[in-house]
């Protein structure tokens, strides 16, 4: 079962939520961040290469030129391998963990997955974030030494950065998931 | 299949029912077989209502029908699936093998269910049968699947014998299906290593917790995957080999191939280590310039190295094993480089050129210092000097530096000579070459090391003078016995020479000061150098180029977690998942098989640098032979 639905970040960008139900025990959410805009890319490419052609008429030198396009197109290819994030996606299986996936523009994919045995919870904080306060979803991981502890905590969505509504989706379904381990005896 | 198979089945059901009747524990040690009682704490080990998860290998997916064998998992709830096993057999011969690899690997290896691929007919008594052999093979949860052939979805039902306490759970579980690469989960390594080494002989693979207990699994059933489906046996089993292995000529003869050159190579290589060991070597001045020289310590290194890489004894766990590679590797690349740079130095005379062109740039050197010195001497930056006392200091130097000149000139006509031998050296690798380069660098600025002795002794001898003189105008002075300043009365005459004395040491300070400065700095020159040379030998002793290889060819050797990802979904069938390896990173596979070296990592941090600088301590940038780290 499929579903999609609109949000904003906390910039105010757009973002869609897709979830997908694939059983009571297996979901996912697809969270697409806006795309690279093209206002910003052009104006960067300018700067640099008015840049470079100052440099030029300075020094008469054309290597200056053929560097500045290098760059120019090395620092994209860079960006779009290991900076812009395009979606970020989590998985939850009952009994099994939860992975996270983030997928750069370039197509390369990077995973983390947690076993469900070492998830305690699943939580929405609050942080200050530069001059904002801002809720963020996380994991909270169980401490192998002292059992009630919680040894890290992993946020999720990092990139997004999505609002408390679109938190709120995602919370009650992961709640909804977890609580078939929480109380073994009573079934659901 | 059809009749015959059906029928030697069936005969082999005969003698079964007439043998002994299995029992559960009987079959299969494993710590919990049975469900908990009633009433039992929430962190006991079976879960009623834990999704079941069955994880069944790729290449047995097109395999014919048979039973299903591997390990039952009740913690998680999970069964893995090893191999199927294909009709006909004999109910006994397949406990025999079973009990068989048990022993061997020390993994409680049981039948876990059926499995069925039906064909175009869809066979109905096959069913029945399958069920009847539940009442054989008789295991808690009792697993059965099957697949339509060419469609996608597969159908899994797992039932239970016993009843369970609870009224609402029914005799059936949720099952979720699971699909890993067993060829590439056998030869993966997770990290950080899950798995502890079994306490106890006899002890089932208890110790590894999660998903690392389906590696540890496959990983140990070695013994299962001798015998094949294609093979003679009584027992056909389908596993990761029927799809056929791969196997390199050249990777076997090597292996053959490696005992006897490892032990030839560990003779040899006893010998010079024994040869350098030798007692003349201990006699002071020369072990007082080995333990100077990094060339010896980069020798010595490497020579420590190949002794463990060429012994003759086995790797005890996959981190050596990668160690060794990791140094054979590296010591090979060495060599390599090293004759790349032979050939390019003995292309066109180059020696000949280099020898030309050093005695003319020692000289530039030499005469670039004394220009130095007789700026110094006369008005340096506008600054105004205490004339004699620069002149004192400006003539020893310049006498050192004339001494020098003409060392150097006796040296010149052996220097092409020396440069060839050296250049031969390069060789042995391209970092004994570098540590080479490093010595000579540090041999041609020999006098820039003693005047930066001098300059550095004089200016702390000042400064101690100058701190107890400024104590004594105060009326204080240092207690050794306390480690304390106290106060103290002096005498007028005791006060009047300590005053005279602290005003000429004021103003000698600044001629010393700036002689101190300057050397310090081309002392400083010279130190970063040599640091960056040192920098890029350890560079290549340490870098683990074979894992790095591993990482980027198979990547599924080195294993940093796994990652799921949701096959084809229909509602009512169960969930089916791909869990596929997810390689670690390449910093953390750099951080992980770093190879120790003989690098030195500066001791000091800055702040403990800038203080020596300003009180004249001499600094040893090099670590010394003595305090050895790994």
């Amino acid at each position: 079962m499929e579903d999609e639905q609109s949000f904003s970040d906390i910039c105010g960008g757009r973002l869609a939520l897709q979830r997908r139900y694939y059983s009571p025990s297996c979901r996912e959410f697809c969270l697409s961040c806006p795309r690279i805009s093209l206002r910003s890319l052009t104006a960067v490419t300018c700067t640099v290469w008015l840049a470079a052609y100052g440099l030029f008429t300075l020094c008469e030198n054309s290597m200056v030129l053929s560097a500045a396009i290098f760059i120019t197109l090395l620092g994209l290819l860079g960006y779009l391998h290991f900076v812009k994030i395009d979606q970020e996606t989590l998985l939850i299986i009952d009994s099994l963990g939860i992975q996270m996936t983030s997928s750069y523009a370039s197509g390369k994919e990077s995973t983390t997955f947690i076993e469900m045995g070492k998830v305690k919870d699943v939580v929405i904080n609050e942080a200050i974030y530069m001059q904002k306060v801002i809720y963020y979803l996380c994991i909270l991981l169980k401490d192998p030494v002292e059992p009630h502890g919680i040894s890290q905590v992993v946020p999720l969505f990092q990139s997004a950065k999505p609002r408390l509504d679109c938190l709120i989706e995602v919370y009650k379904s992961c709640q909804e998931i977890l609580a078939h381990q929480k109380a073994p005896s009573t079934s659901l | 299949m059809g009749l015959v198979s059906r029928g030697t089945a069936a005969a082999g059901l005969g003698p079964a029912r007439a043998a002994v009747r299995p029992s559960p524990p009987d079959a299969v040690p494993n710590l919990i077989s049975t469900p908990p009682p009633e009433g039992a704490a929430p962190g006991s080990s079976r879960i009623p209502s834990m999704v079941l998860k069955a994880f069944f290998p790729t290449c047995c997916a097109s395999a014919d029908s048979g039973l299903l064998v591997g390990r039952w998992v009740p913690e998680q709830s999970s069964a893995v699936v090893l191999a199927v096993v294909h009709f006909p057999f004999i109910p006994i011969q397949v406990k025999e093998l079973l009990a068989q690899v048990q022993q061997a690997s020390r993994v409680g290896v049981a039948v876990l269910g059926t499995w069925c691929h039906r064909r175009q007919e869809p066979e109905e008594s096959l069913g029945h049968f399958l069920e009847g052999l539940g009442a054989i093979f008789s295991h808690e949860p009792w697993l059965q699947l099957c697949r339509e052939r060419g469609s996608k979805f597969w159908s899994c039902k797992a039932t239970r014998q016993q009843v369970p306490t609870c009224p609402a759970t029914s005799g059936e579980d949720q099952v979720m299906l699971v699909f890993y690469d067993q060829r590439k989960v056998l030869l993966s390594q997770l990290h950080p290593p899950a798995a502890l080494p079994d306490r106890q002989a006899g002890d089932a693979t208890a110790s590894a917790v999660g998903l690392a207990a389906v590696f540890d699994t496959v990983a140990r059933s070695e013994a299962l995957f001798r015998s094949d489906r294609f093979d003679e046996g009584p027992v056909r089993l389908s596993h990761w080999q029927s799809e056929g292995v791969e196997a390199s000529i050249l990777v076997e003869l090597a292996k053959w191939a490696a005992g006897p050159i490892c032990l030839l190579l560990t003779c040899l290589l006893s010998l010079v280590s024994a040869a350098s060991a030798c007692r003349m070597f201990k006699l002071w001045p020369l072990s007082f310039v080995w333990s100077k020289l990094s060339t010896c310590e980069q020798l010595r290194h490497r020579l420590e190295q190949l002794t463990l890489v060429f012994s003759t004894q086995k790797a005890k766990n996959p981190t050596q094993l990668m160690r060794k590679a990791n140094m054979l590797v590296s010591v090979l690349l060495d060599v390599a480089l090293g004759l790349v740079l032979l050939s390019w130095l003995h292309r066109k005379d180059r020696i000949g050129q280099l020898a030309d062109a050093l005695i003319p740039v020692a000289d530039h050197v030499a005469e670039e210092l004394q220009h130095l010195l007789q700026w110094l001497m006369g008005a340096p930056a506008g600054l105004k000097m205490n004339r004699a006392l620069d002149q004192v200091l400006g003539r020893f130097f310049l006498y050192h530096i004339h001494l020098w000149i003409g060392y150097i000139h006796l040296m010149s006509p052996f220097i092409e000579c020396i440069l060839w031998h050296v250049g031969l050296s390069a060789c042995l690798g391209l970092t004994v070459a570098l540590s080479i380069l490093s010595d000579i660098i540090a041999l041609l600025t020999f006098h820039i090391y003693c005047f930066y002795v001098y300059g550095a002794r004089l200016y702390c001898l000042k400064i101690y003078g100058l701190s107890s003189l400024w104590r004594l105008f105060r009326g204080k002075k240092w207690n050794v016995l306390r480690q304390r300043v106290d106060s103290c009365s002096y005498d007028l005459d005791q006060l009047f020479i300590g005053t005279l004395l602290f005003t000429i040491l004021v103003f000698l300070l600044p001629t010393t000061a700036l002689y101190y400065l300057v050397f310090t700095l081309l002392r400083l020159l010279v130190v970063t150098v040599q640091g960056l040379i040192h920098l890029l030998v350890d560079l290549v002793n340490s870098l683990p180029l074979y894992s790095l290889g591993l990482r980027l060819c198979r990547p599924y050797r080195l294993a940093a977690g796994v990652k799921f990802r949701v096959l084809e979904h229909e509602a009512g069938s169960p969930l089916l998942l791909l869990m596929q390896i997810n390689p670690l990173s390449y910093s953390r596979v750099v951080h992980t098989y770093r190879l120790p070296s003989c690098g030195c990592h500066p001791k000091h941090s800055w702040g403990s640098l800038c203080r020596k600088l300003f009180f004249g301590e001499l600094i040893y940038p090099w670590r010394q032979r003595g305090d050895k780290q790994d």
